[in-house]
């Protein structure tokens, strides 16, 4: 069996005197396509806000590659190579489109702190933001600033940042959410479209795109892993249903 | 949809068209003030150095969104610097205002450190509290900087060892305008660089920055220091043109006149301080006549006005002015 990747071990993360996070052991192993769901409020924006250093744990580890990042910062996560998409779409809202993109893709090539030659003369950067806006489908919106554009297109840039700093891990927080379900397949497009060595670890409340994104499922609940398998077993599992999936809400994702 | 406008951002047009050649022509014009207006360079020179030193708080408050009332800190560290070296002997004009840049550089990065960690308020009061202490120590060290009376007995050799410093300025002018020139296309390559867009990208959106991996601690520090050197330098220009240096260049009233000048300009513009600090001083000679006693009553409802109705300055007033034109065009 393939090592983890990315692994925490007896995580766990209170607010006040809540524990939001109760002693979760996860890995995700290399190439990995795993779906994280949960009721709201299970703590799944909380637990990736743990893996990218963005909030620290009470007790407990992150592990990266078997190597422990528990201390290091969100930044110094990210240039490791753990990518994220926020839940609330996080951009630079005055700056343009394509300004966007190349903000990750300077962080990530390491150009970002050059002082005095012309962001034009870096054409082989220009390039790759111009090639990401391509493949989120946001070419022709390349000189809008972020905050005009509709909100579902601002979802597909805040991917396009993501898959800017070319990461090893890729942990997408509800990137279907605003985009209208007819459209979702443009995510699902896009993530089929990401190197195979990527792990990619998806959060969504969209069953429909968790069920055809995912070789993998977590179902999270009141801060602990409930049960974990594939989208078959866990479909059929009574306990998720009773206390996820509800009332066959959202259809009989075995199916599927 | 809406029609959209892009919000300030750099130039996409090469070096050296017609655009480019068009943007030398103030700069010519400057050059030419000597000719159509003999008897200004006094003032004009104090312009520059005004327009170099708000150029330099532009950094900090139109790029990368670090609001400062205490700028006047590093402009005064860069005058005391020149003018106490020239007393002491040193009065190579370049040499002692390579030395303000240094000194000014280092001071930035010592409160640097301690003040950007900071943000909002807490950073504005550190930035007036740095600034203070500044003031106090030229206040109390007499025997160094002459205390309230300021510094007295400054004066500088000729500029490359050629020019003298004359009566009517008129080197000082030259002096001058060519270090603005200098500083100007130095920070108009900066806000143009991937370093630039990177301000930008903190002062937007600082918890984003930091998710795709940049150290904006490193970066707003940077910044800060150079900043700092350029404050420096305008302060040594002041020294080295008027052959004084008092209190008054570590104030807070200055620190406040200088942000009030950027904001009255369009700060994050790279010209707002071409704008504004000419249009902050003429206001202030007009004013001034009129009721010299209560002009800063006349400042304040400028500024009030300014700020409430005209957001982005007078450049901002006429971005939107061009906007709203072309759009009727298109109509």
């Amino acid at each position: 069996m393939d090592t983890a990747m990315l692994e925490t071990r007896g995580l766990s993360c209170t607010f006040g005197s809540n524990l939001v996070i109760a002693d979760v052991n996860f890995t995700l192993r290399p190439g990995e396509r795993r779906a994280l769901i949960g009721p709201n409020g299970a703590g799944k924006t909380t637990f990736i806000n743990l893996l990218t250093g963005r909030l620290r744990p009470w007790t407990g580890n992150v592990l990266l590659n078997g190597v422990d990042i528990t201390d290091l910062d969100e930044a110094r996560r990210i240039r490791l190579g753990i990518g994220r998409t926020f839940q609330i779409t996080s951009l630079f809202p005055r700056m343009t489109v394509r300004e966007n993109v190349f903000l990750a893709v300077a962080e990530c090539e390491g150009i970002a702190g050059n002082l005095l030659r012309s962001v034009l003369s870096y054409g082989r950067q220009v390039a790759r933001a111009d090639e990401l806006l391509h493949r989120v489908s946001l070419s022709d919106v390349g000189h809008v600033p972020a905050q005009l554009l509709p909100y579902g297109r601002q979802r597909l840039l805040e991917i396009a940042i993501a898959l800017a700093l070319r990461p090893k891990i890729l942990l997408l927080d509800e990137p279907a959410a605003g985009i209208p379900t007819a459209e979702s397949h443009i995510i699902l497009d896009i993530l089929a479209t990401l190197p195979n060595e990527i792990a990619v670890l998806l959060i969504d409340h969209d069953m429909d795109l968790v069920f055809r994104f995912a070789q993998q499922i977590s179902v999270l609940v009141q801060g602990s892993i409930l049960v974990e398998g594939a989208p078959s077993d866990i479909a059929a599992d009574q306990r998720v249903r009773e206390v996820y999936l509800g009332d066959n809400k959202h259809g009989r994702p075995a199916a599927a | 949809m809406k029609i959209v406008t892009a919000s300030p951002i750099p130039s996409l047009v090469a070096p050296f068209t017609i655009n480019e050649v068009l943007k030398l022509l103030p700069w010519l014009a400057a050059a030419a003030l000597p000719l159509v207006l003999p008897g200004y360079e006094p003032l004009a020179t104090q312009v520059f150095v005004m327009i170099l030193f708000a150029l330099s708080l532009d950094l900090l408050v139109g790029y990368a969104g670090i609001v400062t009332l205490g700028h006047a800190g590093l402009f005064g560290v860069g005058g005391y610097t020149a003018g106490i070296l020239s007393v002491h002997g040193f009065t190579d004009p370049i040499f002692t205002a390579l030395c303000a840049m240094v000194l000014a550089a280092v001071t930035g990065l010592a409160f640097g450190v301690a003040i950007l960690r900071t943000k909002g308020l807490t950073l504005l009061m550190l930035t007036m509290a740095s600034a203070f202490l500044l003031y106090e120590i030229a206040n109390k060290a007499t025997s160094l900087t002459g205390g309230e009376d300021g510094l007295q007995g400054v004066s500088f050799a000729p500029v490359l060892g050629l020019f003298e410093f004359d009566f009517r300025g008129k080197t000082a002018f030259f002096y001058t305008l060519v270090a603005l020139f200098f500083v100007f296309v130095f920070v108009r390559a900066m806000i143009h660089s991937p370093f630039g867009w990177s301000l930008r990208g903190i002062r937007e959106n600082d918890a984003r920055m930091v998710a795709i991996g940049c150290p904006i601690m490193r970066r707003r520090l940077i910044v800060y220091v150079i900043s700092a050197a350029l404050a420096g330098l305008a302060g040594a220009l002041q020294a080295q043109s008027t052959q004084f240096v008092a209190l008054y260049s570590l104030s807070f009233e200055l620190s406040g006149n200088i942000l009030i000048m950027l904001i009255l300009g369009g700060s994050g513009r790279l010209y707002g301080a071409f704008v504004g600090v000419p249009v902050f001083m003429f206001a202030q000679d007009l004013l001034a006549k009129q009721d010299p006693a209560n002009w800063f009553l006349g400042q304040g409802i400028v500024l009030i006005v300014m700020v409430t109705l005209a957001p982005g300055g007078v450049l901002g007033v006429a971005e939107r002015t061009i906007d709203a034109i072309k759009q009727r065009r298109k109509a």
